[in-house]
């Protein structure tokens, strides 16, 4: 058996490692685009800000490659795949056949075109490459002044992140509030307040519509409101959208990703997709769509992993999630957190003075969302009670109120939690 | 593998569970230094439920498929090769709760006592019985050989 896959980060992962539970005489070659290290796409942030070094970027030893028996072909990319030939082909000609592919390419920057792209000092932010280059730019310049382009998940960790290395950040944000995917209202109030107490600029209901520069640097940008930014770097964290183009070419039916059924296979019953660029189950919103964070990436990876080698783990569906923290004050986005309250239950919870804020959205008795700022601690419980399909509706106040406990979760389901795996009540 | 084993039944909510997780994980090992000095800078590991009469201790259920294990962005949070416990490793966790985010049983707690790490039970690093189980009075708490099967939700 021979499996390909392409992409290096997480899905690729839990692809292997999933494979080699199971079997270990599949050949697998795992082709990348970037370098071999593995690296974790989510702690480039981390690194911007000057929290960990390089090094500690790594996801995974780096012996992991030798240790489970791979393959890499790193710095080269697939250009095409032969879904006939049951082939790929990298950019510098190589041509590697495959029993089972797995696409597993991720997402790509959004970059609105716009005049002053090509300046130096432009940067995404999705990329060890990119990080890398941002952070060494930020060291030649004094008291940097960065724009930051979207108020989402990357919008705010970027603006985090050069916040703590000293930047004087403004963020632009297209919507009418920032990081309105993951957050209600209120909850973006608080995390908005939290960056301009700290100075940040934040400018909703806006955007840039061009980079001007001065011997090829980035001087300053104008926005939709034909307002001004002086900056020294653009840094663009609006979002990422699947990197399809491969699958799109070999004519594999893509959405918006590529269409994956419970084993993440494609269309084509010999190639697989995984992770930010796959269209796979959320079992929240009860339907296939892409959710690019790093827990389905894994798990989506693990799964494919598992299945070309024999093994049937249906997915059972993922739950969109994701955490960030802003000046110190963590906000977690858990499934339909910030659902209308126009057909469903909502319960809401909030201390203004010491950033607290709870929202719990349940429909017909079962809990499909959370919001939490300010206190997280055993969150999870939420994730657990969402993903089950738990009946709550007798205890839903004691979910909203105080510390979070299994106590407040019914009996039966705290039984189950609490005795653990292999114990049935 | 082993694992904890939890018998509310049998808990009186006496705590010495949590001390003697503290006293474990403190550099002192002495209950006395470890709460008089250390107490500042360390937590236990495991979390005592309480309403009423009912109680419990609770400690990481070492999942077979770890919710925790895929979340985690740093690669921390591992399975030790040597007893195949699901554990974390301090020295590579950036403190991004993902693994708090998706713990059905809430066992892993944010650490901010000077640090900023996922901190979770360890089932004290391979040694024959944790220190919860040693040192629970009522045997609330037992160490058992439990073979995996799946993931502890319904």
């Amino acid at each position: 058996m021979r499996i390909v896959i392409i992409g290096n980060s997480a899905t690729a992962v839990g692809a292997i490692e999933s494979i080699r539970e199971h079997d270990q005489s599949a050949e697998i070659t795992v082709i990348s685009d970037e370098g071999p290290m593995i690296y974790s796409r989510p702690m480039l942030s981390h690194y911007l800000a000057g929290e960990i070094d390089r090094a500690r970027l790594a996801y995974r030893p780096s012996d992991f490659w030798t240790r489970h028996n791979v393959a890499v072909i790193a710095d080269d990319a697939v250009v095409s795949i032969d879904p006939v030939g049951h082939s790929v082909e990298t950019n510098s000609g190589r041509v590697i056949g495959y029993d089972r592919l797995l696409i597993a390419t991720g997402g790509q920057p959004i970059v609105p075109p716009l005049p002053g792209l090509d300046l130096d000092g432009v940067f995404t932010f999705t990329r060890q490459g990119d990080a890398t280059q941002l952070s060494r730019f930020l060291e030649g310049v004094n008291s940097p002044r960065a724009l930051v382009v979207g108020g989402g998940m990357i919008g705010i960790k970027a603006t985090d992140s050069l916040w703590k290395r000293g930047a004087h950040v403004t963020m632009v944000e297209l919507a009418p509030m920032i990081l309105a995917a993951a957050l209600d209202g209120p909850a973006s109030e608080m995390v908005c307040r939290l960056l301009r107490e700290n100075g940040v600029d934040v400018r909703t209901e806006n955007t840039v519509t061009e980079i001007h520069g001065e011997d090829g640097r980035v001087r300053y940008a104008t926005l939709k409101d034909a307002s001004t930014v002086e900056c020294d770097v653009v840094v663009f964290g609006i979002g990422v959208r699947p990197n399809s183009g491969l699958a799109n070419a070999a004519g594999l039916k893509v959405n918006r990703g590529i269409c994956v059924d419970e084993f993440m296979r494609s269309s084509n019953p010999h190639i697989y997709a995984a992770g930010d660029v796959a269209e796979a189950y959320d079992l929240v919103v009860d339907m296939n769509r892409t959710v690019a964070i790093w827990p389905n990436a894994y798990r989506q990876g693990a799964i494919a992993g598992a299945h070309m080698v024999g093994i049937e783990r249906p997915d059972p569906g993922g739950v969109a999630m994701n955490t960030v923290e802003v000046m110190g004050v963590p906000a977690m986005s858990i499934g339909n957190g910030n659902a209308p309250e126009e057909g469903h239950d909502v319960l809401v919870r909030l201390d203004e003075s010491a950033n607290v804020y709870r929202r719990l959205v349940l429909r017909e008795g079962r809990l499909v969302g959370a919001i939490l700022v300010g206190e997280i601690d055993r969150a999870g419980i939420y994730t657990g009670l969402i993903r089950n399909r738990i009946d709550v509706g007798q205890q839903r106040q004691r979910l909203l109120d105080g510390h979070m406990s299994l106590l407040s979760t019914p009996e039966q389901y705290r039984k189950h939690v609490v005795r653990g795996a292999g114990i049935e009540v | 593998m082993k694992r904890i084993v939890i018998h509310e039944e049998h808990c009186i909510g006496c705590r010495l569970c949590e001390v003697h997780c503290l006293v474990q994980h403190s550099s002192s090992r002495d209950v006395i230094k470890a709460y008089r000095r250390e107490r500042a800078l360390i937590m236990p590991r495991l979390i005592v439920e309480e309403s009423g009469p009912l109680s419990f201790a609770l400690q990481c259920r070492q999942c077979d498929e770890p919710s925790c294990l895929e979340a985690c962005i740093s690669g921390a949070m591992h399975r030790d090769e040597r007893t195949g416990a699901v554990v974390c490793d301090e020295s590579r966790c950036v403190g991004c709760w993902m693994c708090i985010m998706v713990c059905p049983a809430g066992a892993i707690r944010q650490n901010l006592l000077g640090t900023h790490i996922a901190s979770k039970c360890d089932l004290c690093y391979g040694a024959e019985e944790p220190a919860c189980v040693a040192n629970c009075p009522n045997g609330a708490l037992t160490y058992e050989d439990i073979p995996d099967q799946e993931e502890g939700a319904a």
